[in-house]
């Protein structure tokens, strides 16, 4: 059996480890286009903090990892796939066969329709290629301009705030991380990163930019203007499937795939931010950009392959995020259901938030802002569907019990018959 | 023979002792906010859960980290966090769905039991043996796995 994995991120290395498990004699290759060992573009706000060296944003440590597993890995880009003959044609002009394929080519850096977008003072924070850039010129002191203050925005914005920039963040929405957080959240993040010295200028539009003399000049949309030596522009991402075109692989915003991870085309599976699959709240399907979804669907995109049938229950949503030290959270539907409740705490001045959502006696979403104790129980909480019975309105009170809840309702080990006194 | 913590809630006196012993091995102060289990209480004390991790098979932590930073020791069979390696990305606290690994915003990384490299000192400090370590075969663990298989998000 061989097996081709297109794309060296998470989904694909991890597809290709458990591919090794499942299948010790399958001929596994991976096809990464990155000129780069196997690595985590999460890990690159770290380097550019130079918190780490470029090894530390390896996926895998150890430089014969992937030859110690058997595993082939390959540096072209992959142009199209023909399922009819089960080929991938590559950039190099050499073509691929394969039994099963794995597309998990990730997603690629946009940028707004606004004119002057291609200077060469412009630069995104996706590749390791790009951190190089930023490195170079994100100098102590310089004036940097950060386009989007979204997840991926929000990430760059504390590693360029480590480098001691001059920094002002621009978003067009009307608060930080609009699809991670409400209101309240996002203007307490707002808040904190502007009492760190932080310009945070939202609902606001840039409409052109102009370079004289390596300076440059954004045009706003209130007719202000603001200079910069460096754009780093973080407008958003699109996954990477135009090579799919004519290949009969159905696609919509990312590869459509089923429970099991299968795309249109039998035989031809796909994972991580590629892959538009269930999504555990909704059940419909969705692209949940985010490390432990590229992990779960490279695993059990692999176990398929393998030939050992394995259903996947869907992703769930959910981000953590360091803004200047304030950490926020986010899972599933946190922005409640029709007929749900809400349990809310809120201490603006302290920057503490939390929020529950319930559908009937059910956890179905949360936000937290500095919490970061026994977070991961609201994972728990609500991939489990656990029914909070009479705890429920105990966290209507005070959702700061949340973690009693857990333990109350979940361990099974604090039954009043377990009673020492 | 592989080894865990066994933990018996009703003989737990909450005296703390655990989260000091642990704090101590760790971070070289006794202070039960550094601590990797902690005691919950209930009724105002009159009940209390010792809580730590089960150092589960399929850790959902280690599956979760981006650089490999959570590596699983042959020996004791604990997850063990590699400092040197964690960048602090917080992506393991909430992929974790019992919530013991922690964010320690005194190192930027992240922390988690590993069973103190087989010689647990909670269960050494417990004076009512509310903690023990023990076979695995005699624990809680299957009922912790069947909990795990329940949060699993994906079924064979």
């Amino acid at each position: 059996m061989k097996h081709i994995i297109i794309g060296a991120g998470p989904a694909g290395v991890i597809a290709a480890e458990t591919l090794r498990r499942t299948d010790p004699a399958a001929e596994i290759t991976i096809i990464g286009s990155e000129p780069e060992a196997p690595y985590s573009r999460m890990a690159l706000p770290y380097l550019l903090a130079e918190d780490i060296a470029e090894e530390g944003t390896h996926l895998r440590h150890g430089t014969d990892h992937f030859d110690d597993l058997n595993i082939k890995v390959l540096q072209d880009r992959v142009t199209a796939v023909k399922p009819a003959n089960k080929t991938v044609e590559l950039a190099s002009g050499a073509s691929e066969q394969y039994d099963r394929l794995l597309i998990a080519t990730g997603s690629h850096t946009t940028r707004p329709p606004i004119p002057g977008m291609d200077l060469p003072g412009i630069v995104n924070c996706w590749t390791l290629a790009d951190g190089r850039a930023i490195a170079d010129k994100a100098a102590a002191g310089s004036r940097v301009v950060l386009m989007g203050a979204g997840f991926i925005g929000c990430i760059v914005l504390e590693a360029l705030a480590a480098r001691k920039v001059q920094l002002t963040v621009v978003e067009m929405a009307d608060r930080m991380l609009p699809r991670m957080m409400d209101e309240t959240g996002g203007d307490m993040i707002k808040r904190w990163c502007e009492n760190q010295g932080v310009k945070v200028l939202t609902s606001t539009k840039v409409t052109g930019i102009k370079e004289k003399d390596g300076a440059m000049t954004l045009s706003l949309g209130d007719g202000s203007a603001i200079e910069a030596d460096l754009v780093v522009c973080a407008t958003g991402v699109q996954p990477n499937i135009d090579f799919l075109a004519g290949s009969g692989v159905a696609t919509d915003m990312g590869i459509l795939v089923d429970h099991n991870l299968q795309t249109s085309v039998a035989g031809i599976y796909a994972a991580g931010d590629v892959a538009q699959g269930p999504d555990f709240s909704t059940g419909k399907q969705e692209i949940h950009a985010i490390q432990p979804t590229a992990s779960e669907h490279g695993r059990i995109a692999a176990l398929n392959m393998a030939g050992q049938p394995t259903n996947f229950k869907g992703s769930l949503s959910m981000n953590v995020l360091n803004t200047l030290e304030l950490i926020s959270s986010s899972f599933g539907l946190w922005m409640g259901v029709p007929g749900g409740e809400r349990a809310e705490a809120v201490d603006k001045d302290g920057f503490k938030y939390l929020r529950l959502e319930f559908d009937g006696d059910v956890v179905v979403g949360a936000l937290a802002l500095g919490l970061t104790q026994h977070v991961g129980v609201i994972r728990g909480l609500v991939q489990t569907k656990v029914k909070l019975g009479d705890w429920k309105d105990k966290l209507l009170q005070d959702p700061h019990l949340v973690m009693d809840a857990y333990l109350e309702r979940t361990q099974g080990i604090a039954s009043p018959a377990s009673r020492p006194f | 023979m592989q080894k865990s913590l066994l933990i018996d809630p009703a003989k737990c006196t909450s005296c703390l002792q655990c989260e000091m012993a642990c704090s101590f091995e760790h971070e070289g102060v006794f202070n039960p906010a550094k601590s990797r289990i902690k005691i919950f209480e209930f009724e105002h004390g009159a009940r209390a859960i010792p809580y730590t991790c089960t150092q589960c098979a399929e850790a959902w932590c280690m599956h979760a980290c981006p650089v490999e930073a959570i590596t699983k020791n042959a020996t004791t069979g604990a997850m063990e966090v590699n400092e040197a390696v964690c960048v602090g990305c917080k992506v393991c606290t909430i992929a974790c769905p019992f919530g013991t690994i922690n964010y320690n915003k005194d190192t930027g990384k992240v922390i988690k039991c590993d069973l103190c490299g087989g010689d647990p000192q909670c269960a050494e400090a417990c004076p009512t043996d509310a903690i023990t370590y023990v076979d695995s075969s005699w624990t809680g663990y299957e009922r912790m796995q069947e909990w795990a298989v329940k949060t699993q998000t994906h079924q064979a």
